[in-house]
C-alpha cells in the first residue's frame, strides 16, 4: 500500500534532520557562544525555553494516561497508553539531547549524579530526568521485547510485566515532582521575571498546566497518526478526555489570575504595555479559547474541533514556557533575545528526529493496538527484520531519505555563518 | 571565622580604574574584547570582574560581585560549583561546573559572566581574591591595595557596617541615609555608602530583604513528603479499585456457582 502522506512527511523530516546534523556538529566544534545568540544578560534561550521546558511538559501525557488506565482501572483508555508512554520517552530523550547541546561543558552532563547540592531546584530536575528516563525505558521496553521471540527476552518481558504497576507508580511520583520543579526553578528570580509571570505558586501552575497539556498532546497524536496511517482514531475516548480538559484549564486559570489579583498586579495586564498584550494572547490561546471549545459538545465530538482545540492548548503552553523562561525577563535585562539560526535548526532537528523515531515505532511495533491483537501479532513476527514492514518501505524510499538527509546536511553548510568551520 | 567584606565609598572614588587593572592582572583575565553586538567593553565581562560605572557629575560606582550572605547563585548551582566560604567570598570551582548557567539567571544583580568566546566556557566573576589570600600571597584583595583614594576598604563585615553608619551620621548631607548591601536580599558582603541611590545596581529597583534561596527552599523542602504522599495516595487508589474489582468478579462467579448448584438440586 502506498501512502503518500507518510512519504512526504518523512522526506521533510529527513531533510530537517540533515540540516540539523550540520548545525549540531557546528555547535559541538565551535562552542556555545559562537553558535547561539545567548549573552550575559540572556543566558537561557530557545534550547532551554523550548527543548527542555516544553519538551518535559509535552511528555506529561505519559503519566496522565498511565494513571487513568493503571491506577483508576479505566480500561477503555488503554489504547492511548502506549503512544503516550512512547511520546513521554522520546520527549525526555529530546530534553536530554537539547540540554546536552545547551550545556557549556556538555560532557559533564552526568555531574549531578556525583556532585550533590540538594538546595538547588535544578538538582531536583536533573535527578527526576535521570530516574524518569529509566522508568520510561522499563515501561516502554515490553513493546520491543514482545517482538523478539527468544527465551531470555521473553523472561525479561514476563518479569517487567509483573512489575508494571510499580513502574507506573514511580512514573507518576517522579512526574509530579519534575513538572512542578521546573516551576520551582523560577521562584529564585523575582527581580528578573515580569510580575505577570513570576509566581510564588509557580510549581503548582507548571504542574496543572502540564496535566492539561498532556491530555491535549495525547489527543493531537492520536488524531494525527490516524490521519497519517488511515487508521480509525480513538475519537470517542478522546472526546471523553476532552470533557475533563476545561476542568484542568479552568483550575489553572483561576489560580493564575487569582494570584495576580491577590498580588495586586492586574493593572499590568491592562496597562497597554507589550507584556500586557503578550499575557492576554498567551492566556487566550492556552486557556480561555480551549475551555470554550472543549465545553461545546459539537466541537468536542468532531475531529477538526478536537484537533484545533488540542493544538491551541499545546501551542499555548509552549508559548507560556517560552514566556516564563525567556521573554518575561526582557524588561529587567533591557535586552531582546532572538534565537540564532543554529539554535532554531537544532531545535527543529531534535523534534524531527523524535517524530521519525515515533513513526518508526508506530510502523514496526504494536503502539496503536489493543492487547489481544498484540499477542497474536507477536507470535506471528519472529524478528524485526523479517517483519516485512521495514523492507516494505522499499529500497526506493530509503534511497530518497538518505539523499534528502545528505542534501540537508550539505545545504546547511552554506546557510551557517560564513566563518564556518 | 571573621566574615570579611568590602566597603565602597562612592564619594571618594576618583574613577582611575586602578582596581580594574589590578584585578585583571592578578586573575589573568586577559584583554577586554567586545563580544558580538555588545560594543561596550567597560561593562562587567568575562575578562572584567570589576568595573567602574560612570554617572553624571563625576560620580563613580565600582561594580563587582556582591558576595551575598545567602547567595542565590550558590543555591542555584546543582553541582555545588559555587559556594559561600565562611570567610565571606562566593567562590567558583570550575572543575565541577557543567555550564547550565542557572546561576546567571538567578543572580539578582546580574553579576556572573560567561566566557562565551571560548569553546569550553566557564563562569567568570569576582572571588574576592580568595585563593591568593588563602595561600598567603596577599593579605587583602588586589583591588583594595590598588586604590589610591581609599574609596574601597577591606575588613570584617560588622566593623565595616559600623564604619559605614558612622560616616553617614557624621556627614548626613553627603550620603544617602542607607548602607547599600546591609539588608538587600538578606545582606551582601560588598557594602556601599553613596551620594546616589544605588538601586540601579540590581535587576529590579525593589530587591526586597528576604534571601532568595528561601523562596525556592519553601517548595523544595516539601519534595520528599510530596514524593511519598503521591506514591501512597496513588498506590492506595490502585489497591482499593483493584480489590473491589476482584471482589466483584468473585461475587459474580459465586453467584454463578450457586445458580448451578440450584439447578443441580432441581
Amino acid at each position: 500500500m502506498k501512502n503518500n502522506k507518510i512519504i512526504t512527511l518523512k522526506t521533510i523530516l529527513w531533510l530537517l534532520t540533515g540540516i540539523a546534523s550540520t548545525a549540531m556538529v557546528f555547535r559541538l566544534i565551535r562552542g556555545l557562544g559562537v553558535s547561539t545568540n545567548l549573552t550575559d544578560s540572556t543566558p537561557w534561550g530557545l534550547w532551554i525555553g523550548f527543548d527542555v521546558f516544553s519538551g518535559v511538559a509535552l511528555a506529561a501525557g505519559g503519566f496522565i494516561v498511565c494513571a487513568i488506565v493503571y491506577i483508576f482501572h479505566l480500561e477503555k483508555f488503554r489504547p492511548l497508553a502506549r503512544p503516550a508512554v512512547l511520546t513521554a520517552f522520546l520527549g525526555y530523550i529530546a530534553v536530554a539531547v537539547g540540554l546536552f547541546f545547551d550545556l557549556g561543558v556538555p560532557w559533564r552532563i552526568w555531574h549531578p549524579a556525583i556532585y550533590w547540592q540538594h538546595h538547588s531546584a535544578l538538582f531536583e530536575v536533573a535527578w527526576c530526568v535521570m530516574l524518569y528516563l529509566t522508568v520510561l525505558l522499563l515501561e516502554f521496553s515490553p513493546v520491543v521485547l514482545e517482538k523478539i521471540n527468544l527465551k531470555p527476552f521473553q523472561t525479561i518481558l514476563h518479569f517487567l510485566k509483573r512489575f508494571t504497576i510499580v513502574f507506573v507508580l514511580l512514573g507518576i511520583m517522579l512526574s509530579v515532582l519534575h513538572q512542578s520543579s521546573l516551576g520551582t526553578l523560577f521562584m529564585l528570580m523575582p527581580s528578573r521575571l515580569h510580575p505577570l509571570w513570576y509566581s510564588s505558586i509557580q510549581p503548582l501552575l507548571f504542574f496543572i498546566s502540564a496535566v492539561g497539556l498532556g491530555m491535549a498532546m495525547v489527543t493531537l497524536e492520536s488524531l494525527t497518526t490516524s490521519w497519517l496511517y488511515n487508521r480509525p482514531s480513538e475519537q470517542k475516548i478522546l472526546s471523553k478526555i476532552g470533557l475533563y480538559v476545561p476542568l484542568v484549564l479552568g483550575l489553572y486559570f483561576i489560580l493564575r489570575i487569582g494570584e495576580i489579583y491577590y498580588n495586586g498586579h492586574l493593572v499590568y495586564i491592562f496597562e497597554g504595555s507589550w507584556e500586557g498584550s503578550l499575557f492576554i494572547s498567551e492566556i487566550m490561546i492556552s486557556t480561555i479559547i480551549p475551555i470554550i471549545f472543549f465545553s461545546i459538545k459539537s466541537i468536542r465530538e468532531s475531529k477538526p474541533g478536537l484537533f484545533v482545540a488540542a493544538s491551541m492548548v499545546v501551542l499555548g503552553f509552549i508559548f507560556h514556557r517560552i514566556d516564563v523562561g525567556i521573554i518575561s525577563s526582557f524588561q529587567a535585562t533591557g535586552e531582546i533575545y532572538f534565537p540564532s539560526l543554529i539554535e532554531i535548526l537544532t531545535s527543529v532537528g531534535i523534534v524531527s528526529i523524535a517524530m521519525l523515531v515515533f513513526l518508526f515505532f508506530v510502523e514496526n511495533f504494536s503502539v496503536y493496538q489493543t492487547e489481544e491483537e498484540e499477542t497474536e501479532e507477536a507470535q506471528k513476527d519472529f524478528n524485526i527484520i523479517s517483519n516485512g514492514r521495514l523492507l516494505d518501505a522499499g529500497l526506493g524510499k530509503e534511497r530518497r531519505y538518505s539523499f534528502v538527509y545528505i542534501l540537508g546536511a550539505s545545504l546547511a553548510i552554506f546557510i551557517l555563518p560564513q566563518n564556518g568551520f | 571565622m571573621r566574615q570579611m567584606a568590602i566597603l565602597n565609598d562612592t564619594t571618594k572614588c576618583i574613577g582611575c580604574e586602578e582596581c580594574v587593572t589590578a584585578c585583571k592582572k592578578i586573575n589573568n583575565t586577559g584583554e577586554d574584547k567586545p563580544w558580538r553586538w555588545q560594543d561596550k567593553i567597560d561593562d562587567l565581562s568575562a575578562s572584567r570582574w570589576t568595573t567602574i560605572i560612570r554617572k553624571p557629575d563625576n560620580q563613580f560606582i565600582r561594580h563587582q560581585c556582591r558576595h551575598c550572605l545567602e547567595p542565590a547563585c550558590a543555591s542555584a548551582c546543582l553541582v555545588g560549583a559555587l559556594t559561600k566560604t565562611p570567610e565571606g567570598a562566593v567562590v567558583y570551582d570550575k572543575e565541577k561546573c557543567m555550564g547550565c548557567r542557572y546561576c546567571m539567571m538567578s543572580c539578582p544583580f546580574g553579576i556572573p559572566r560567561y566566557s562565551w568566546s571560548s569553546t569550553v566556557p566557564y563562569i567568570q566573576k569576582c572571588i574576592l581574591c580568595y585563593d591568593n589570600i588563602k595561600s598567603g600571597k596577599i593579605s587583602e584583595p588586589a583591588c583594595i591595595t590598588a586604590c589610591p583614594a581609599q574609596a574601597t576598604i577591606y575588613g570584617e563585615r560588622k566593623e565595616l557596617l559600623a564604619e559605614a553608619h558612622h560616616r553617614i551620621k557624621n556627614y548626613p548631607d553627603r550620603y544617602v541615609n542607607k548602607v547599600f548591601g546591609e539588608e538587600e536580599v538578606g545582606g551582601t558582603s560588598i557594602l556601599y555608602v553613596s551620594s546616589l541611590n544605588l538601586d540601579f545596581l540590581g535587576l529590579n529597583k525593589e530587591l526586597g530583604e528576604t534571601a532568595l534561596p528561601d523562596k525556592t527552599w519553601g517548595a523544595l523542602k516539601i519534595v520528599p513528603g510530596l514524593f511519598s504522599g503521591v506514591g501512597i495516595v496513588m498506590g492506595g487508589i490502585w489497591w482499593i479499585i483493584e480489590r473491589r474489582m476482584r471482589l466483584q468478579k468473585l461475587n459474580q462467579t459465586d453467584l454463578l456457582d450457586e445458580s448451578e448448584e440450584n439447578e443441580d438440586e432441581k
